[in-house]
């Protein structure tokens, strides 16, 4: 249907909008101005193209569309694009969130402002690349290569810890990341190619399914992140600037259950059953035990950090319950969570570029000096409780419902989450919203400008969308997630059958 | 056998007549002319280099052996050989700034390069121990002589004594090993010695060890490495660029072209020695580089490191495993280039400043240095979509073929804690408050940076001619 690569254009334009930026020299102020629309620019340019793909996306096929193929590397190891229900949410849930980032960055970024912009623009090219990539190699590439701009991100416009909370992300991640390559040599080997649609049909011996599981889960466990391996995030989203917490909680932790979904499930069933309930112990561990950190917390960021970490635990526990309601459930609990903690991220950097801290006790009754503001962090405080009619309870209920078919104590403990996370929400709200304003600080603070009601609003009306009309993220990932849970049922039960013949 | 009806033309040595011979003249116009011809000599010895390696691809195709089988052209031979000439060349051409200074006027410096750079041409091409020994000789003592082109710092004559006393040691453990291995082969040539080593006995297991221990001191292996953080350091940086290029390629094409094509019959002996010395090269380059403050003793560890990650491949003892060197070597030849021009333009008011701290805030003083160096610093530690993955890609992927787990988790581990020390450098560059500005940057190494660095950056679109160029040379050997 199309002659032009358009998959390729949407990854590759924020890196042609970085040269851009780069070229575009001037003196002082105009110079920052400038590289500011151009991001902006090319951010909306490729939102734009990107909405194409949802266009002419055919959400009745499973299999992979938009597919892009040029020899590369050697035999097997080949430049493949495409995507497919499971991956195009998420590619536009990068392309969409991104302009958000830059608006946010506005202001309260005036140092170094160019770096800054081509930063975030090659981050985008690597985060849209991650999900859209067809080959392993290419995959590992974008995965691993978004760690370079995110550590220059966190470590030159972060907090006071930057430097600590830099190296950890970067180190962390990466030990993860090199037992996954291995594990992608591995598979390389068996199967003679790194073509993921090629592998997802090529059998992998038991014995190398649980290795080859074991560092998969490596990588992705600490992205994702799931506990006990989560203590990066909270630094990295104190120290990081506002918007790199937003890309951080929005997209960066989806890599690692988009990776549970791509690899884990359809390469390895088999291990992924095996493992479950692992999955499903650690998934519980995080949701419980995460939430009671959020409660203690002192620092805005930490506390919802700490959410985060839980919210992935419903992910983790809905992909591998390996049921229809479950992998659904999972994949646009990830979006409604891309969409509502980047929000939350938001509203936090709101107040800190008034005030500059993100103690929460340094805040009280600011709906009395700020209304618009104190509506929208509770529309994005709702939410991430899973109030129904937002777009966080259909995936929380959804997962729960795919679980309690497959573990049914699993299900039962992980509610336990939901009356938890309402609490440290709310404690939250109450803290830094009602009450009287009494702190002398506060008394002249303003309400949201023009510019952050840009940022804030369509994503309110998107996390109200989704809350009572699911169907266009559910719709859209329908048939691959149904081709995905039936691959992997039918695998599972093979093997069930054949053990009961012995 | 190829080796017994070869005869004895001089077609295939012709390139290496060529230098020989154009550095014998050069050697008399410098003699004859005095110090002034410095400049000239430096501009004829890179012309000298550019025109052996035309000659070398002008030689037929195919496998050409000469000298009754000591002398061998094959497609790894050629590989190397460019890559040797490159490593030399660009070494000639950041010395420039060096050799201008007139207290160190010295036009010996580029023919002592080029009789080196002679000696790795023989040594990659070795056929038999003789060459082999011939060329790591040639190779070596020329380098100990330009270790100390620094006369009057106590450092660098320092660094060339240790380097002669360790040198000549190891050279003395070869030569034993050499000589156990004739005599219980009979023969001193690699297709010979494969033909009768089919069973490893225990003077044959014996003379081997001696002889991989030499050649583990060359390429600066662990636990032969001791020489080279102070040779690195001590050595003038040019002469430091060099010792990191150009004879780490030789000494690691006759590490590579000995075990593979002498030695196939005793795999099983020798990969657990290489299998060793990787881990342990791996290890002790990513933990000791952590407390270095010097980066060129930083560049040091670094180098003992890399050696034991194309050693890994090296381990798999198989046509990948060859490819996955070769590509190694060729990647790494350009980072290393490339660090060394950054680490050569680091001067401020007219003087060289090698501490890591003076790097703070270069991104903003200097950004485009920073952000090559910072690049380069992330290929290094092996972060896609950088070159440095490439070459780490390949050498893993050899070793897993061949079945070293062990040996590639814990590789790939260490490259984790090397990954530490070089965002060290990185968070120097562009975390800190800025020093002042550097000195305006040579053209010279501006070239080599640009180059280097794109290379580097833009390797990963097109990587398909270095890694068949490599694939073709590793099937050359078998």
């Amino acid at each position: 249907m199309t002659t032009w690569p358009i998959l390729s254009v949407t990854t590759f334009l924020p890196l042609v909008g970085a040269l851009i930026v780069y070229v575009s020299r001037g003196d002082d102020e105009a110079a920052k101005g400038n590289s500011r629309w151009i991001a902006l620019w090319t951010t909306l340019i490729t939102f734009a193209v990107s909405l194409l793909l949802v266009w002419r996306f055919d959400p009745t096929v499973a299999d992979f569309q938009f597919v892009e193929k040029t020899n590369w590397l050697a035999a097997g190891i080949t430049y493949h694009m495409g995507v497919d229900g499971i991956s195009l949410p998420f590619v536009i849930l990068t392309t969409a969130l991104m302009p958000f980032c830059i608006i946010a960055s506005w202001k309260s970024i005036q140092t170094r402002v160019r770096e800054y912009m081509m930063a975030f623009l090659i981050l985008e090219t690597l985060m849209v690349g991650t999900f859209s990539a067809l080959d392993l190699v290419l995959f590992y590439l974008y995965f691993e290569g978004g760690l370079i701009p995110m550590f220059l991100i966190i470590g030159v416009w972060g907090g006071p810890r930057r430097v600590y909370a830099s190296f950890k992300f970067f180190l962390y991640t990466l030990l993860g990341s090199v037992l996954m390559l291995l594990a992608i040599m591995a598979l390389y080997w068996n199967g003679g190619t790194t073509d993921i649609p090629t592998l997802m049909h090529t059998a992998v011996p038991r014995s190398l399914q649980t290795w080859a599981w074991l560092a998969f889960f490596a990588s992705f466990a600490v992205k994702m992140p799931m506990w006990p391996v989560h203590t990066w995030l909270p630094d990295a989203h104190v120290e990081a600037p506002t918007a790199g917490s937003v890309i951080l909680a929005a997209i960066l932790l989806k890599m690692g259950g988009y990776g549970f979904l791509r690899f884990s499930l359809p390469m390895f069933p088999l291990a992924s059953h095996d493992f479950a309930p692992l999955i499903f112990t650690l998934s519980t561990i995080a949701i419980i035990y995460t939430s009671l950190v959020a409660l203690m917390q002192e620092d805005m960021k930490k506390l919802i950090a700490y959410s985060s970490v839980a919210h992935m635990g419903f992910v983790t526990m809905g992909i591998f319950a390996g049921t229809m309601q479950g992998v659904a459930g999972g994949v646009f609990q990830m979006i409604s969570h891309g969409i509502v903690s980047g929000a939350l991220f938001l509203c936090v950097g709101i107040v800190y570029d008034r005030m500059h801290t993100r103690e929460i006790a340094a805040y009280g009754g600011l709906v009395n000096r700020m209304p618009l503001y104190a509506l929208t962090f509770m529309v994005f405080t709702m939410a991430n409780v899973g109030l129904p009619g937002t777009s966080g309870f259909v995936g929380e209920f959804m997962t729960l419902l795919g679980t309690f078919k497959v573990s049914i104590p699993t299900a039962f403990a992980a509610t336990f989450g939901v009356i938890l996370s309402a609490g440290y929400a709310l404690w939250l709200y109450r803290k830094v919203v009602f009450g009287t304003l009494v702190k002398p600080s506060l008394a002249s603070i303003k309400d949201l400008t023009f510019r952050e009601c840009l940022t804030l609003f369509p994503l309110i009306a998107l996390t109200i969308l989704f809350g009572v009309y699911p169907k266009p993220v559910l719709d859209m990932s329908a048939a691959s997630v149904q081709q995905l849970v039936n691959n992997y049922n039918t695998a599972v039960s093979a093997v069930k059958a054949a053990a009961l013949l012995q | 056998m190829s080796f017994e009806t070869a005869g004895y033309q001089l077609g295939p040595v012709l390139p290496e007549l060529v230098l020989a011979i154009g550095s014998m003249a050069l050697l008399m116009l410098g003699a004859y002319r005095g110090q002034e011809t410095t400049k000239a000599v430096t501009t004829l010895a890179v012309l000298l280099l550019v025109l052996t390696g035309v000659l070398e691809l002008a030689l037929p195709a195919g496998k050409l052996v000469t000298f009754g089988g000591s002398f061998i052209v094959d497609d790894f031979a050629r590989f190397l050989k460019i890559l040797a000439l490159i490593g030399s060349a660009v070494t000639l051409i950041l010395s420039a700034e060096f050799l201008s200074d007139a207290s160190r006027r010295i036009f010996e410096y580029s023919i002592l390069v080029l009789l080196s750079t002679l000696g790795m041409m023989v040594l990659i091409s070795a056929g038999d121990l003789i060459s082999l020994y011939l060329g790591l000789e040639l190779m070596s003592l020329s380098l100990y002589v330009v270790a100390t082109s620094h006369r009057d710092n106590v450092k660098s004559n320092e660094a060339g004594l240790k380097y002669f006393v360790l040198g000549a040691l190891s050279s003395g453990m070869l030569l034993y090993g050499a000589s156990l291995i004739y005599g219980f082969t009979g023969t001193v040539s690699f297709a010979g010695i494969a033909a009768v080593a089919k069973t490893a006995n225990v003077g044959l297991v014996f003379g081997l060890v001696f002889l991989l221990a030499g050649l583990c001191f060359k390429v600066s292996a662990v636990p032969f490495h001791m020489w080279t953080p102070d040779v690195y350091e001590g050595a003038p940086t040019p002469v430091t660029a060099f010792f990191a290029s150009a004879p780490k390629v030789a000494a690691l094409a006759v590490f590579t072209r000995a075990t593979l094509t002498a030695f196939p019959g005793i795999l099983g002996q020798w990969q657990q020695i290489i299998v060793f010395v990787a881990i342990a090269s791996m290890a002790l380059g990513s933990f000791a580089a952590i407390g270095q403050t010097n980066i060129k003793r930083l560049m040091a560890y670094s180098s003992i490191g890399h050696m034991g990650f194309a050693l890994v491949g090296l381990a798999a003892g198989t046509t990948e495993g060859a490819q996955g060197v070769l590509v190694y070597i060729a990647i790494y030849v350009a980072m290393t280039l490339g660090s060394f021009a950054i680490i050569l333009a680091m001067k401020r008011d007219g003087k060289n400043v090698e501490n890591i701290s003076d790097f703070a805030g270069l991104s903003r003083t200097n950004p485009l240095i920073a952000f090559f160096f910072a690049m380069l610093l992330f290929s290094l530690a092996g972060v896609p979509p950088l070159a440095g993955f490439f070459a780490k890609w390949y050498v893993f992927v050899a070793a897993i073929k061949a079945n070293l787990f062990t040996l590639s988790v814990i590789g790939v581990l260490t490259s984790v804690v090397g990954a530490y020390y070089y965002l060290t450098i990185v968070k120097t560059m562009y975390f800190d408050e800025p020093l002042t500005k550097l000195d305006p940057v040579r053209v010279e190494l501006r070239t080599v940076l640009a180059v280097a660095g794109l290379f580097n950056i833009l390797f990963f679109v097109y990587p398909a001619p270095l890694v068949s160029m490599a694939s073709a040379a590793a099937k050359s050997l078998f």
